[in-house]
């Protein structure tokens, strides 16, 4: 089945159809798959424990130096969700690119912006799991 | 169609609201008076409202994701194709709406005790 841009979609599942061959297109196939099962866990966990179990209201940033990050555990954990969600957000992202952005340059061009910006996410989030003082670190 | 496109939209608002998401826990270590003022807003009704339609977005992409996972891997779920669509929703209205009304108590609850009922 094809949608309005020529995407193959499976009839079935509506999920993307395993691309033929070997290559890297079949390798992002899978890798998203796995991802996103994994982002079942970390990204449903995450969202439950500070919206039912923790309230908004309550997370000021001093609550997230002492309370939430106090422990490398869930400076661990967050690390992962976030890249593992980098990694399948933007895949995702590049998919939709390649579904909308046909010209060869402006797809070129969209791409490159896109992997930037997905590198500058990485590095600035990253940098504040690892550098945020753990004034109540256990 | 539908069950495609609104994988899409939801992937495309998830991950719109992952690049707020990372840009503002950095706010954390980089200005966090300004934190505080967005972590106000998230606290809002606005903002508990658009949680709920983010925590919608995601719990559909995760079951939708997960259903197009099984039948993919696993060609003998085909048969069941029916059941996983609807089972996926079952789940989504019977995790999504207590959900919703936790995500929303601050609005709720004091109605509550007003009415001498908490």
């Amino acid at each position: 089945m094809q949608t309005s841009q020529g995407a193959q979609v499976s009839r079935v599942s509506r999920g993307r159809m395993r691309p033929q061959g070997r290559g890297r297109e079949l390798v992002f196939w899978y890798l998203m798959r796995i991802t996103g099962v994994a982002l079942f866990v970390l990204a449903l966990a995450h969202f439950s424990i500070l919206h039912f179990i923790w309230d908004p209201a309550e997370q000021t940033a001093e609550f997230i130096a002492n309370e939430r990050w106090n422990q490398l555990f869930w400076r661990g954990f967050d690390w992962l969700l976030l890249m593992t969600v980098l990694f399948h957000g933007f895949v995702g992202m590049r998919t939709v690119i390649n579904d909308y952005v046909r010209g060869s340059r402006s797809n070129s061009l969209a791409l490159a912006v896109l992997y930037t910006f997905g590198l500058v996410l990485l590095v600035i989030g990253t940098q504040v799991i690892l550098a945020l003082p753990m004034p109540g670190a256990e | 169609m539908w069950a495609w496109a609104f994988h899409r939209i939801s992937g495309v608002g998830i991950f719109a609201f992952i690049v707020l998401h990372v840009i503002d826990i950095y706010l954390v270590g980089g200005d966090p008076e300004l934190y505080d003022e967005v972590l106000a807003f998230y606290a809002s009704l606005p903002g508990r409202l658009l949680e709920v339609v983010l925590g919608a977005a995601l719990l559909y992409h995760a079951l939708n994701g997960l259903r197009i996972i099984i039948i993919d891997l696993w060609p003998r779920m085909t048969a069941y194709h029916r059941q996983l669509w609807w089972a996926s929703w079952a789940i989504f209205i019977g995790v999504g709406v207590p959900g919703a009304v936790i995500i929303m108590r601050p609005v709720w609850l004091p109605l509550l005790r007003d009415l001498g009922l908490a």
